[in-house]
């Protein structure tokens, strides 16, 4: 019986229970003196839940397990010498076993038994059936698929069976337990609490997972190449990863990737700062309402572009206009028209990518600014300050702990943004101070290593998580810096 | 009294000389620090018409397509020459339908089927997507072979850009993709009323191509729709759910803190590590199938919880404690205060910022590049384990193709993700207009 099938029927099960359960307790309260404890829709939740909750947590369990299990005693079968060779041929030769498995079920059970008694005709047999192989199955793997075959049926059989006897078992106990002091609107909110629980425990698992999975890649990248080459190492120059080989020499230099993205943000800080705390000043302190009103949605709808628009709209407009320009420039001043400024170049991500924070910078510091609190304000006005002074000497003074805030948040989105950069940096990995020309970033690195298939075994792949943790380390120590710094100084001035 | 206070006014002594405040100088700083402002704001908007000017100007040209509407003749000779198609089901798949279209043109301008130069030429004007075009038409209908219908065919992506006057005709011969006899036949074909463009609905329900004018985001569009609903079913319940505790519930100690500190940096982690924990997790432990907008949905839906979490949680806050106290004053549950009282109240503002949410999901391209979703997908997915694509994975890959008809294209499809995000978000204010409450 297929899952959905055994979900539906586990969830019609629950739908009886909630059903009944619910129509008993209504002929409880209606005949029995005492009054029932919870309202009549309680104790049908109750009989759901009892119905429901624990089959489908067999369910789960089974599911998971179940594979592991068949997995390992059928692996158990394979001869010795197999078992002797490394863990990539056991799993191509697990793989075969699983698609012969899978083409054993289309086949008759007299073309099975051919099958069984003359091994090498099967690749052609399965081929006509819309089966490919990728070789001809040994004997062995042949019985071993039968048995995997079997194997799997038994357990799906097993599980159905377990499945819906629990949800059966569950619905008579809940069913019988009805009775006027049973409380049950207790139990059932106690069911509710453990569920808000787990879904809050979920972000937590986020993060772990995050960690956890970057960190046993990235350690199995550093058995391979030793983390001061990586961390300090100048030179990036991966090779291509060949397939299986694992040994061919590349270089994995960080710094050179670290360079080109902490230009490119500089570049983009440099851009969008003094454009998002002067638009801020500007809507906090002077716009009128009415233009407040129709100005700051329009500056937020850049920060509701996607990337890949900006990305784009740097491959195709800004920069061919910046080489094109730096063409001119070049023919006007030394009449050798050639361009000095790349299409893709440090300048033309950081620009565009500047434009794409401004509004980080201009509403985050806009919150800022307005809460500080009037009476310093009124305090510089009644003193004979203009406004300019009083925002220069007065208001920013104040808010300065939650712009440098704001600024950290914005710069560990610079250095996270990847669109942009892959479409408009280059790839280019490449120590110089020239913004002019093409650098890159750890992102554009982690892209390019783990686009197309690979599997995770070369150094080539694996230094990608390498780089996203350090990517992440990076972004998690600014953002908790600026969080820290906000919370620190936030209630100075209240 | 008037008149004795004038002589008293004129024993006044001259009114010191105003001492230097500088008042100009402050003023004129004060005219500048404004001038900053508004200069700043206008950068910002410039650069947003600019923006948007560009991809517009480039793109609303990709929702028209030239069509060349000629008569086919179906030949039996080119299509089935030996009557095989009853025995044969490959025989109406494998035809040659490119000569069947090339010599329909060549009937419609009149030119000589003998001249094997002419006729390549010819063949050019036409896509390569005329293939499945008529092959589609003969396989529904095989009654149509030996009949002459009137068919409109895509033309080549070439004699689109030339039509639409994105190629400088004026170059030589030599430096452009078209030669001066096409542009010749263009301008008959024109004048005949058998080229023109139409709207090009296929840029809507195609698949990928590698020929521009046959390439759609179709696809695309079916692979975003099932990730927005994988992650607006888990997103939403799980992140109400941990809101609802972390807001109404958690008592206040070192792990509920911990959880909110964890919260707050997962909004802030790069989209990019979500594409690498779903590669390692998902696809790596889970064995999930790559490229599947299953797992892309599950990318997606644990970077928008923060974001939901966030919103939800001010939505609570916003709710007066005195619905509360007056709901536990009649005698409600906790349970029964908050699912029946506080939550109803806050939903506008929790589906306004799962909208937000949803749209920011929609425009992501980083982690979908990673868990393999980069794929030439031509086939609809029929199920979320099937190979898919995303509107701006597709927006990307369209970016990095060399041919100028795919600019058109991908601006085009920009065009399609931004009205979706401006219909998505025009529906999150709507909805906080009609339904948020002041207290």
């Amino acid at each position: 019986m297929s899952t959905s099938l055994i979900l539906l029927i586990v969830a019609l099960i629950g739908l009886a229970g909630y059903v009944l359960g619910a129509r008993q307790a209504r002929r409880l309260a209606a005949a029995a003196l005492p009054k029932m404890h919870s309202r009549p829709g309680y104790y049908g939740s109750y009989v759901a839940v009892w119905a429901g909750l624990p089959a489908l947590l067999i369910l789960a369990v089974w599911l998971v397990a179940s594979p592991i299990y068949v997995n390992s005693s059928i692996r158990d079968n394979f001869p010795e010498d197999l078992k002797a060779q490394t863990e990539a041929a056991q799993s191509l030769t697990f793989g075969t076993i699983g698609s012969v498995a899978r083409g054993l079920t289309v086949l008759t059970p007299e073309e099975v038994a051919q099958a069984q008694a003359n091994p090498g005709e099967l690749r052609v047999l399965l081929g006509g059936k819309g089966v490919p192989l990728a070789g001809d199955p040994e004997p062995f793997m042949v019985s071993a698929a039968a048995e995997l075959n079997a194997m799997n049926a038994t357990s799906r059989l097993a599980m159905t069976i377990a499945v819906i006897a629990a949800s059966v078992v569950g619905f008579f106990y809940a069913y019988r337990m009805i009775a006027p002091r049973f409380r049950a609107r207790n139990k059932v909110e106690q069911v509710i609490l453990a569920s808000l629980i787990t879904a809050s425990c979920i972000a937590i698992l986020t993060t772990v997972g995050i960690v956890a999975s970057m960190l046993t890649e990235a350690i199995q990248f550093f058995q391979m190449v030793p983390a001061w080459e990586f961390f300090f190492g100048t030179v990036w120059d991966p090779r291509f990863a060949a397939a299986g080989a694992t040994d061919s020499a590349g270089q994995f230099g960080l710094i050179p990737l670290l360079a080109g993205t902490l230009y490119i943000g500089f570049v983009a800080m440099v851009v969008a700062v003094p454009v998002g705390i002067f638009s801020a000043i500007y809507m906090a302190e002077y716009a009128s309402p009415r233009m407040r009103s129709a100005v700051k949605p329009l500056l937020e709808v850049l920060a509701g572009i996607p990337t890949i628009v900006y990305g784009f709209f740097a491959l195709t407009t800004v920069g061919p206009f910046l080489r094109d320009l730096s063409t001119q420039l070049n023919g006007i001043a030394t009449g050798n028209y050639s361009n000095f400024i790349q299409a893709q170049s440090v300048i033309t991500a950081g620009f565009v990518m500047g434009i794409m924070l401004i509004p980080y910078v201009s509403s985050l510091s806009d919150d800022i600014i307005t809460a500080v609190p009037r009476a310093l304000r009124d305090g510089s006005l009644g003193l004979g300050a203009t406004r300019s002074e009083t925002i220069k000497r007065v208001v920013l003074p104040a808010a300065l702990p939650g712009i440098v805030g704001a600024l950290l948040m914005t710069a560990s989105r610079a250095i996270g943004e990847t669109m942009i950069v892959v479409l408009a940096a280059g790839v280019a990995a490449r120590m110089q101070i020239n913004p002019f020309e093409p650098m890159t970033t750890v992102t554009v690195k982690i892209v390019s290593q783990l686009t197309g298939d690979l599997e995770f075994t070369s150094p080539q792949t694996l230094v990608a998580f390498a780089l996203g943790i350090t990517l992440f380390a990076i972004t998690l120590c600014l953002n908790i810096y600026a969080l820290y710094i906000v919370r620190k100084y936030r209630e100075q001035y209240e | 009294m008037t008149n004795t206070a004038s002589p008293l006014a004129g024993a006044v002594p001259a009114r010191p000389a105003r001492r230097d405040i500088g008042i100009k100088r402050r003023y004129a700083a004060e005219r500048r620090f404004r001038i900053y402002g508004i200069a700043a704001i206008s950068f910002g908007l410039l650069f947003l018409f600019l923006l948007l000017w560009s991809v517009g100007s480039k793109g609303y040209t990709a929702f028209q397509q030239t069509m060349i509407t000629i008569p086919v003749e179906f030949s039996e000779q080119i299509i089935d020459k030996d009557n095989e198609r009853d025995t044969d089901p490959t025989k109406l798949m494998t035809a040659n339908y490119p000569v069947v279209a090339r010599n329909a043109l060549a009937a419609a301008l009149g030119a000589d089927p003998g001249d094997r130069q002419q006729m390549r030429e010819i063949g050019r004007m036409l896509s390569e997507g005329v293939r499945s075009q008529l092959r589609n038409m003969v396989v529904a209908d095989p009654s149509i072979i030996g009949t002459t219908q009137t068919v409109s065919l895509l033309a080549a992506g070439e004699i689109d850009s030339a039509l639409k006057g994105q190629m400088n005709l004026d170059v030589p011969e030599a430096n452009r993709r078209i030669s001066d006899q096409q542009v010749g036949w263009m301008e008959q074909l024109t004048e005949a009323g058998a080229l023109a463009k139409e709207f090009n609905t296929g840029i809507f329900f195609n698949g990928a191509s590698s020929r521009p004018e046959a390439a759609g985001v179709g696809v695309a569009l079916i692979g975003s729709l099932y990730m927005m609903g994988i992650v607006l079913v888990l997103s939403l319940p799980i992140g109400v759910a941990a809101s609802i505790y972390l807001e109404e519930f958690a008592p206040k100690n070192r792990w509920t803190d911990l959880i909110e500190v964890n919260i707050n940096n997962l909004a802030a982690v790069p989209s990019i590590v979500y594409g690498l924990l779903g590669l390692s997790v998902f696809i790596g432990f889970a064995g999930l199938p790559r490229s599947a907008a299953l797992v892309g949905g599950l990318v997606l839906t644990l970077m928008t919880l923060p974001t939901i979490i966030i919103a939800t949680r001010a939505a609570l806050k916003a709710v007066p404690p005195s619905i509360r106290a007056a709901a536990l004053g009649l005698g409600a549950s906790k349970m029964q205060t908050i699912f029946h009282h506080v939550l109803p109240l806050a939903m506008p503002g929790i589906l306004t910022g799962t909208i937000i949410g949803l749209a920011h999901a929609l425009g992501e391209t980083a982690p979908l590049l990673l868990i393999g979703m980069v794929a030439f997908v031509a086939n609809y997915p029929t199920t979320p384990m099937d190979p898919a694509t995303a509107l701006p994975v597709q927006i990307y890959m369209w970016a990095n193709e060399a041919e100028r008809a795919f600019v058109e294209r991908t601006s085009g499809a920009i065009i399609i993700l931004l009205l979706f995000l401006i219909v998505m978000n025009v529906g999150a204010i709507l909805l906080r207009r009609r339904f948020e409450r002041r207290w």
